[in-house]
């Protein structure tokens, strides 16, 4: 029966290809790379590399010595005036949010430029400026080595392309670091409340 | 030198052709050039590497041919083969890891010929009417499909491509399936059918 084995073959080869699908979209559930970081990031939280980056004031700090607090990073370039305006507005809103934790030092904001050659600490400042800036608890930083900045981008899963008018597109995003260093939430931009709600509540106390 | 022998001089080139074409879809600058834009990418290399598969259709050895053949009645297996493979590859993210992890691009440049070309290839002269029309039926709706959703999504799909560039995608799939809609059309009105197998 000729017709019944293109049957039978064809029913094999649907659900050959169902599995694929099913392996390629995690389970029919990230169907773009920005969807898939996101679960990664919530079902298999990686550790963070140990970078060294250069803070607005010029100090050099480690990303290290953010363990044992939570730590919420975004990533910007000083220039962007579209996804780091909004980004850098959330943070705003953030900071007032969590001014307490961010206070006690048990939280902290982190903005990392993925531009240094023009994010010098003096425009990292301006650009800290450019938001009310009631205080501590917010770090605007830059890689010291381009080799810094790719592991980075590696290990939070950021794309950076030119977006031809001289500037950059990039995932806009706030990337949640437990204080045992792991990447363990990556929520949408303009929900503070998404990044609070990543944090565990005994943090608000 | 007549038509037949030409077109037999053709035939026992068309692996070399194949190994040419290939080769030059992996040259660093035409690799780059194609995968720039994720319009290129889909539309013109993706093409040609199904292009590849088709020149090579003559390639597996007899053996291999006969017994997929036993089972590919009407050519609806290898039809059935090549659109869940195309399915995979329409993924934005299975466009974003092609450029972007190594892996991804080698499963891109094997299984678009060998799972797409080559099985399209051998199966769409064993076609019938019926089985034609439902493939491009299907083709249409998911250039429709799959344009609309590039062409109307706010946000970047890929996070290698551009906005821009996923619409301008989007309205190519939309042309891309009027276009064949209306050569079916066409083809239905004015059409010769000399296939009336299923």
């Amino acid at each position: 029966m000729p017709v019944l084995r293109a049957l039978l073959a064809s029913l094999a080869l649907l659900l050959a290809g169902a599995a694929a699908f099913s392996a390629a979209t995690d389970g029919f559930r990230a169907f773009t790379t920005e969807s898939a970081r996101r679960i990664a990031a919530r079902e298999h939280p990686a550790d963070i590399p140990d970078i060294t980056l250069q803070t607005q004031s010029g100090e050099r700090i480690h990303l290290a010595d953010f363990r044992g607090k939570w730590l919420l990073v975004d990533f910007i370039y000083t220039r962007c005036l579209t996804y780091c305006s909004a980004l850098g507005g959330e943070f705003a809103q953030l900071q007032e949010r969590l001014a307490a934790p961010l206070a006690q030092g048990r939280a902290q904001l982190l903005s990392i430029s993925f531009d240094p050659a023009h994010d010098t600490p003096a425009e990292l400042a301006a650009y800290r400026q450019r938001f009310r800036d009631p205080g501590s608890g917010w770090l605007a930083a830059r890689p010291v080595t381009t080799g810094g900045l790719g592991r980075l981008e590696r290990a939070f899963g950021i794309t950076v392309i030119p977006d031809g008018l001289g500037g950059y597109t990039h995932n806009a995003a706030v990337h949640v670091v437990d204080p045992r260093g792991r990447l363990v939430a990556i929520v949408g931009m303009n929900d503070p409340e998404a990044a609070v709600r990543a944090l565990p509540r005994s943090l608000e106390r | 030198m007549t038509v037949e022998s030409m077109i037999g001089q053709w035939r026992s080139h068309r692996a070399a052709a194949a190994a040419l074409l290939f080769c030059a879809l992996l040259t660093p600058p035409v690799k780059h050039v194609l995968e720039a834009s994720m319009t290129a990418q889909m539309l013109l290399q993706m093409p040609l590497l199904v292009c590849v598969g088709w020149l090579l259709r003559r390639a597996p050895p007899e053996r291999f041919l006969s017994i997929t053949a036993a089972w590919n009645h009407g050519g609806i297996a290898g039809l059935v083969l090549a659109s869940v493979a195309a399915a995979v590859w329409m993924l934005p993210r299975s466009l974003d890891a092609a450029v972007a992890l190594p892996w991804a691009a080698v499963a891109k440049y094997l299984s678009v010929p060998l799972l797409i070309g080559v099985p399209l290839a051998v199966s769409w002269p064993r076609a019938g009417f019926i089985v034609r029309g439902v493939f491009l039926v299907e083709f249409v709706a998911t250039s429709y499909r799959v344009g609309w959703l590039y062409l109307s999504w706010p946000e970047r799909l890929c996070s290698n491509y551009l906005l821009g560039d996923q619409q301008r995608l989007g309205e190519y799939l939309v042309l891309i399936g009027a276009a064949l809609c209306a050569a079916i059309g066409c083809k239905l009105l004015w059409g010769r059918f000399d296939s009336g197998r299923v």
